[in-house]
């Protein structure tokens, strides 16, 4: 017997956060003007200690001005998604939940759409009717996956597919006929990418992913339990009610939260938190931290590719991510099938 | 010792302390015409699926709940397990009302053991069993050495520990209520409940899981009740058995005193035939020419 100690979890999520900084290098040293990883690394210590004169100004505007933003926004994007994914795992008991495929990604993009028609200039309303958006969908597709009172896997991901595919046409319809396309292309809602500075200051949205990965990080012992059973995780004295609202309100608004920044961008919240239970097991004590710093390497990953394997062309960085996430998701869906 | 079951007015106690029965033994359990209904919306008239039902229990007892489906087994199960409040009457464990329990004292002192769920995700044998310490803990514990014994003890108990390092699915029906009831006893109640425990064993794993839990409620001092279709099961290793049918208590006893052909034949139904053994325990035999 093995149990898991804070220490370990300590240890984990410190090697990965070291895997995430090695990745940061990687994804400042690419680019159209590649900088050497010596440069790289001074640039970056002169900029923490507050020498910027000491800085020569065209490493100011690549590093700080042009590849740290994204960066940033990359990682709020993979932590906020793929802990997303593995909050709405264990909401639903399904390993093949995550935000894309149940369409609560489509839910917040829509939403954002529709506060970028109805109030454009509203600072922070994007990002509150995504939430709405993807908090919507959630509770929709959950309805609509009952069968005989129960969550059924089938119904609820054929509802999530269905839901995906009804909102991806509202979006289609509204960017066409309302010839909105001014406010971020098609592909962006749809595909996601992380090339758009987002309107609100970046801490902010750092804030709102912290106090939400954390709200279910404080659920991660109750959800153990839930995943071997509603029911019985009630007679161990788990207040299931409480945890799935808490569950469900904080995995919506990191969905919220990712898609407003970058559009609907899938399969991470599938992908991460399956590799992370792979490699650290299947604790969610464990598995929340190793999940969002996962989830940001891998998008790291999946966005450096997207700029630089057929540059000077970009590939959305959804792009990336749907064509490693989707065969998993089949293996997933064939396995579970067996 | 159990008291017969009544179905006259209310009987409310407004005792704090346990009780002690005409022995000078102490009452693990005490059911004072505890009832349950539901209706299908708010404006429908509400449809009973338990009339009043009185039994007490002490520590190191068997007791078998029986009686066909739809006879009331489970629901009276879900009350004793503090899951729904009686519509009338009371439910006291060791002095205290089950149903005014918090959550966590609750599973503290109660086990529910029922048939497992599917799990998503792949489990160790040793992750689930541990499971059964989250009651004593502060929300996001991690598990103490002394969790850790007290897991591998309840897995000893029901000859599990080979099994701790097997992941739970590759293990077979019987491994898996083993291990289910390791989890069980890893909280330390002092009531122990199993909804159907022997549903999927063959018959040598059913008289093994029946003697396991005979031999649990003396060693831990536990009162173990258990819902059940097999009757001479129930007959041959319970102290006590409550006969429910149609929603309504029938009757509350030793099993000879319960297994009455005519009675036994009126709730489940079948041409049935009783005979006392040499023990003093009933059997139940299928009538021929039937």
């Amino acid at each position: 017997m093995r149990p898991l100690t804070p220490r370990r979890v300590l240890w984990v999520c410190a090697a990965l956060m070291a895997v995430l900084f090695v990745m940061v290098v990687i994804s400042l040293r690419m680019g159209a003007d590649p900088i050497s990883v010596r440069d790289i690394v001074v640039t970056l210590f002169d900029g923490a200690v507050g020498r910027r004169d000491q800085i020569p100004s065209e490493f100011w505007l690549v590093v700080f001005g042009l590849r740290l933003p994204r960066i940033a926004l990359g990682i709020l994007v993979g932590a906020a998604l793929s802990t997303a994914g593995a909050g709405f795992q264990a909401l639903l008991r399904n390993p093949l939940a995550e935000p894309y495929v149940l369409g609560v990604s489509s839910g917040a993009a829509l939403g954002a759409i529709v506060s970028l028609i109805a109030a454009p200039h509203t600072a922070g309303a994007i990002q509150a009717a995504a939430f709405v958006g993807a908090a919507a969908t959630t509770a929709a597709v959950y309805f609509l996956g009952r069968r005989g009172g129960q969550l059924d896997s089938a119904t609820l991901l054929l509802a999530g597919i269905v839901t995906a595919s009804f909102l991806s046409a509202v979006i289609m319809f509204l960017m066409t006929t309302l010839n909105v396309g001014d406010l971020r292309g098609m592909a962006f809602w749809l595909m996601g990418d992380l090339a758009s500075t987002p309107s609100v200051d970046m801490r902010w949205l750092y804030l709102v992913l912290l106090i939400a990965v954390g709200s279910i990080y404080t659920t991660s012992s109750d959800l153990n339990l839930i995943l071997t059973g509603e029911q019985e995780a009630q007679h161990l004295g788990v207040n299931v009610h409480r945890v799935k609202l808490v569950v469900y309100v904080a995995a919506s608004v990191l969905t919220g939260l990712a898609v407003s920044v970058s559009g609907a961008i899938g399969y991470v919240g599938l992908l991460v938190p399956h590799v992370m239970r792979m490699l650290f097991g299947t604790d969610y004590r464990l598995l929340v931290p190793t999940s969002a710093i996962g989830g940001a390497i891998i998008i790291l990953a999946a966005d450096t590719l997207a700029r630089t394997v057929i540059a000077p062309t970009e590939l959305p960085v959804g792009a990336m991510t749907a064509l490693a996430g989707a065969p998993v998701f089949i293996y997933l869906m064939r396995r579970r099938a067996r | 010792m159990i008291r017969a079951a009544g179905n006259g007015g209310s009987l409310v106690s407004q005792s704090s302390q346990p009780t002690r029965s005409g022995t000078g033994t102490v009452v693990r359990l005490k059911v004072e015409q505890a009832s349950y209904a539901y209706a299908a919306t708010d404006r429908s008239a509400p449809k009973f699926t338990l009339g009043p039902a009185s039994f007490e229990a002490q520590q190191r007892e068997l007791v078998a709940i029986l009686g066909p489906n739809a006879s009331g087994k489970s629901t009276l199960l879900r009350l004793l397990a503090g899951l729904e409040r009686p519509l009338s009457g009371r439910i006291e464990l060791e002095g205290i009302e089950v149903s005014a329990l918090d959550w966590r004292t609750r599973a503290q002192r109660i086990a529910l053991v029922q048939q497992e769920s599917e799990l998503p995700f792949p489990l160790r044998v040793w992750e689930y069993v541990l499971q059964g310490r989250y009651p004593y803990g502060r929300r996001l514990r991690f598990e103490s050495e002394e969790d850790c014994l007290l897991a591998g003890n309840a897995l000893a108990q029901v000859g599990a520990d080979p099994l701790r390092d097997r992941w739970m699915e590759q293990l077979s029906g019987g491994e898996k209520q083993r291990v289910i009831l390791a989890r069980a006893l890893a909280q330390q109640p002092s009531l122990l409940l199993l909804d159907e425990p022997t549903q999927h064993l063959d018959i040598g794993g059913k008289v093994e899981l029946l003697r396991k839990l005979r031999r649990l409620a003396d060693e831990n001092r536990q009162t173990v009740l258990i819902v059940t279709h097999e009757l001479n099961l129930a007959a041959e290793f319970s102290d006590r058995i409550v006969l429910l049918h149609k929603g309504k208590c029938l009757r509350v006893g030793a099993p000879a005193e319960v297994y009455e052909r005519d009675l036994l034949e009126e709730v489940f139904g079948a041409p049935l035939e009783v005979e006392i053994r040499p023990s003093g325990r009933p059997r139940v035999i299928l009538r021929g020419n039937h």
